[in-house]
């Protein structure tokens, strides 16, 4: 996808501490030091209009934080979010909020909880409208959820229901129909599909696309299946332990990936077309991100890992292929292409 | 129009639930249910149903004292239960003694419901420092025992005000001393279930689209603690009506001239050894079945909004 | 030889006061040993239901209404609490997706291991700790002789699943049913498992029942995989012929709405509708309202298994004559 002027949104340098340590007077009977958890770590990228940059990465990577982060339930610790030329740091109050939030909106992942129980579908799909004062007079309020439940493949009559009486997968509709009704731009998806069956994930990432299309969505979504990632995605980020090991558009990176970790993901996950063939799986865990490994994170599971990838972190840097990736062997050209080869089970 | 609809909905939904059909199926919850209902209905319409307006010091007479229930020696069959020492009809002394024993009940619950439940928003809601102020008050309340406080609050009451006007708004200080002693089970109830619902992806996405902390609290948690809340409630009324008739049985509660249910077992209590047992027994019955049946109504309703037990 | 595990018209019902719910229905599969059987559906098809029906743990008020269960040729569904709880042990290890509810906290893993050891076999307190040790380095636990005194939470969650695997092939089982062995660990760790899993069934003769909604674990790792949908059988066969060639109209369309890493399709294919609830489950064959090939019969005549070429389907689409 052509890089526009100016992107949608653009973050730079973006880092989110967690102070996860115990209770004061613990810290100070048992010795024990502040614990930071690093859960997003310096982070850069940018997502041009109308494209879907996914964000994938094993659970503790800090994926969800960055989501939560660009929809403003987190503050960031340092660095900037800026959205379509704003600078959403430098936003205080509500009011000077609400212009941007109502641009963008979020789908999180389980749709049991994302829908509040007690509150019949039609208030839930229409209350982003009456927060933002988009549309005056009930008629019409009614008039547009109606509209919206139609545009996700529900009727306008399930409006009168609860949540509890539909499934997951409807359920995720109506999310996506309350996330629709404050008209965004950009939508943040928080593994929308990862509670679901299969065949129902099915019909909520065609909606998804149908809908991108239709409306010009921008999106960042966020997930830890890479299938689902090289379906929707026109960029993909990979992250380990709150860095971006690597980035790119999504062909370079399913065909031509560079990172040992990114290689590594593609290498592991269990395809259809795998029956019966035997792989080597990597050895290793993900570390505890409150004490990552010096220099680069992933150097313990690394098989090309010397004594620079132990001590210096490394910086992203563009490949000729197009995508940027944060790897010493990469950068020295250590890696021989083609498969990984075995680690240790 | 649209009310009625929400109405009937919200009976059909009623009688389709869960709840109800566990409430069908025990007798006991049946009987509770009625019996509440019955104390309920002859309370608030008290003055109606009462044979003798006991408040009427004109109508009483002093020959008519000490009289025992109809159906002994001696007994006539307008006093009922019989009469007290200056003659009330001990029968409309307990129907009208219930209504200030219930009154005093539902307005302290309603008072404890009220700061709890926003306490306990607020402190789960918040968190922080907030939190831990409210909390730790809780718990330094916690370590009296609730009468100590309500006897505190009353004695200070009775400090500073003058006699008559002490009489005349004695029954505020009770229904104000026991609501400030019962909050704290409601805050700290909503406040667990507060931090649950919190981290709940639907409140997540009413804070994404900016909305006030206070409107979330209030539209989106608030409806979703409320059945521990009403368990918590029925229990607590069952509570404050006993509390209610401790404190006037140790002469601290409501005046004898509108006496509740608590006041009518002290003064009776001073009879029992001579033989007058009506004056006490009849409104300590009374007493009982009233608190039983609230707090098996009580129990039920904790057993059957619990989806572990069902 | 006779099949290890038979299932015969399984039935399983929950009573409730709405009516009675019949979550598994006349559902019929036998494993050989050494044999891995996938199941795979949507959740509430009802595939976990009919592995904790073999195991014997079913939690009341669900019951076996119908059918039969046959381990060896021996009847094991209606034994008594006592027999079954020997046989589980003994003969049959178990899997599931949560590796920490599996294990006791309070015990070390070794503690755990060697009592269940000691329960099953005649083997001493010492030769079971050199056993449990032998199962811990099998499983592919590092530096197993300090690990063995570990309790649960200080393992990782891809270690804990390892232990409980351990604890599974404590005293050689013929047959491990594993209910979602790998779905709450990360895609790295589960490969492991899943390689782990294939080892020890090629190694031991184990069979395994692998029990997940992730086709892509079944396609790597079992021989034969049956699609369950609304607690029936829908198709069962051969993982390649499934997968390549499924009959059934829900199966051909499972496997459409799969993602696929080296696919470059712009849309999935979707099957319209979902599962229905157990309480309204259709007359005929559950799938009719969503099936594309749907015709008079589906809707008033249940399916049984037929032949469809390399697989079974019940599907009146393969009824001939």
């Amino acid at each position: 996808m052509a890089e526009s002027p100016r992107p949608l949104v653009k973050v730079s340098g973006l880092a989110r501490y967690f102070d996860v340590s115990a209770p004061w007077l613990n810290r100070v009977l048992d010795g024990q030091p502040r614990l930071i958890l690093r859960a997003v770590d310096g982070l850069d990228f940018e997502i041009s209009k109308g494209e879907t940059l996914a964000l994938v990465g094993e659970s503790g990577c800090g994926k969800s934080t960055v989501a939560r982060l660009v929809v403003g339930l987190y503050r960031p610790s340092t660095g900037s979010i800026v959205f379509d030329g704003v600078d959403m740091a430098g936003l205080g109050g509500r009011a000077e909020m609400a212009p941007i939030r109502r641009r963008l909106q979020m789908i999180f992942q389980d749709p049991y909880a994302s829908l509040n129980p007690r509150w019949r579908v039609s208030a839930i799909v229409s209350e982003p409208i009456r927060a933002f004062r988009l549309i005056e007079g009930e008629s019409k309020i009614v008039e547009r959820v109606g509209q919206l439940l139609r545009q996700v493949g529900l009727s306008p009559v399930d409006g009168e229901k609860y949540p509890h009486e539909f499934s997951g997968g409807q359920r995720q509709r109506i999310s996506i129909a309350r996330a629709l009704s404050s008209q965004p731009e950009f939508l943040v998806c928080d593994e929308p599909t990862s509670a679901l069956d299969v065949s129902v994930q099915a019909q909520i990432l065609n909606l998804m696309k149908d809908l991108q299309r239709q409306l010009g969505l921008t999106y960042l979504f966020i997930s830890h299946n890479l299938a689902v990632v090289r379906h929707i995605a026109d960029r993909v980020g990979v992250m380990y332990l709150g860095r971006l090991a690597e980035i790119g558009p999504k062909t370079t990176l399913f065909t031509l990936p560079r990172h040992p970790y990114t290689r590594m993901l593609l290498d592991t996950i269990p395809d259809l077309d795998m029956t019966g063939c035997k792989r080597t799986p990597v050895a290793g865990e993900v570390p505890n991100p409150i004490n990552p490994p010096s220099g680069c994170a992933f150097h313990p599971r690394c098989p090309f890992a010397n004594d620079r990838c132990k001590t210096e972190r490394p910086e992203p840097k563009a490949n000729e292929t197009g995508s940027i990736t944060a790897c010493h062997a990469v950068e020295e050209g250590r890696p021989p292409a083609g498969p990984l080869p075995a680690a240790a089970a | 129009m649209k009310t009625w609809r929400n109405l009937k909905d919200l009976i059909r939904r009623f009688a389709g639930s869960d709840v109800f059909f566990s409430f069908k199926r025990s007798p006991t919850v049946v009987a509770a249910f009625l019996l509440t209902l019955i104390f309920l209905v002859a309370a608030v319409f008290a003055p109606w149903i009462v044979p003798h307006n006991t408040y009427d010091v004109a109508s009483l007479n002093l020959m008519d004292a000490r009289l025992p229930p109809a159906w002994i020696e001696g007994g006539r069959a307008t006093y009922l239960l019989g009469t007290d020492e200056q003659g009330r009809d001990v029968f409309s002394t307990i129907i009208l003694g219930s209504r200030v024993s219930l009154l005093v009940g539902f307005a302290s619950v309603i008072l404890a419901l009220t700061l709890g439940v926003a306490l306990g928003l607020i402190a789960g809601y918040v968190g922080g420092v907030t939190d831990t102020v409210i909390m730790r008050v809780a718990d330094v309340k916690l370590s009296f025992p609730a009468i100590l406080i309500v006897l505190l609050i009353d004695g200070v009451a009775r400090g500073v005000m003058p006699r008559d006007l002490h009489d005349k708004a004695a029954v505020y200080v009770i229904v104000l001393a026991i609501g400030f002693s019962a909050w704290i089970q409601y805050a700290r109830t909503v406040r667990g279930l507060t931090l649950v619902e919190k981290n709940k992806e639907y409140v997540q996405a009413a804070r994404v689209i900016g909305l006030h902390p206070i409107l979330i609290m209030f539209r989106h948690v608030l409806p979703n603690v409320t059945g521990p809340v009403l368990v918590i409630a029925t229990l607590g009324l069952g509570i404050a009506v006993l509390t209610e008739s401790t404190l006037s049985f140790l002469g601290v509660g409501v005046p004898p001239t509108e006496p509740s249910l608590g006041t009518l077992i002290r003064i009776g209590n001073n009879f029992l050894f001579s033989g007058e047992w009506w004056m006490a027994i009849f409104p300590g019955i009374f007493l009982v079945l009233l608190v039983l049946s609230v707090n098996l109504l009580g129990d039920w309703l904790r057993d059957a909004l619990n989806p572990k037990l069902r | 030889m006779a099949a290890l595990l038979e299932v015969e018209h399984l039935r399983i019902e929950f009573p409730t006061r709405r009516g009675t719910l019949v979550a598994v229905d006349d559902v019929s599969f036998s494993i050989d040993e050494g044999e891995v059987l996938g199941v795979v559906g949507e959740s509430g098809a009802g595939k976990s239901l009919t592995g904790t029906a073999i195991i014997g743990l079913l939690e009341p008020p669900g019951r076996v209404a119908a059918g039969e269960i046959r381990l060896m040729g021996r009847r094991i569904d209606d034994l008594p609490y006592e027999e079954i709880r020997k046989i589980r042990g003994k003969q049959i290890g178990a899997v599931f997706q949560d590796p920490l509810t599996s294990l006791n906290p309070l015990y070390s893993v070794g503690r755990q291991l060697i009592e269940t050891i000691q329960t099953h076999t005649d083997l001493s307190p010492t030769q079971a700790r050199t056993r449990a040790l032998e199962l811990l380095q099998e499983v592919g636990i590092p530096a197993a002789e300090r690990r063995v005194d570990h309790y649960p939470h200080q393992f990782s969650g891809g270690m804990r699943q390892r232990v409980v695997i351990a604890l599974a092939l404590c005293v050689n089982p013929k047959l491990v049913i594993a209910d979602e062995p790998t779905t709450a660990l990360d895609v790295s760790i589960q490969a492991q498992i899943i390689a782990l899993l294939k080892r020890l069934c090629r190694d031991h003769g184990t069979a395994i029942m692998l029990i997940t909604h992730d086709m892509g674990v079944i396609a790597e790792t079992a021989d034969r995989v049956a699609v369950m949908y609304a607690g029936r059988i829908a198709e069962i066969g051969p993982v390649r012929s499934v997968i390549k060639e499924a009959k059934h109209p829900y199966s051909h369309g499972l496997m459409g709405s799969i993602p696929k890493i080296n696919d470059t399709k712009e849309r999935l294919d979707q099957i319209e509708g979902s599962m229905p609830r157990l309480t309204e489950i259709p007359p005929g064959c559950a799938f009719n309202p969503r099936c594309p090939h749907v015709f008079e019969r589906c809707r008033v005549e249940r399916p049984e298994l037929l032949d469809a070429g390399a697989t079974r389907a019940s599907c009146w689409l393969y009824a001939h004559g």
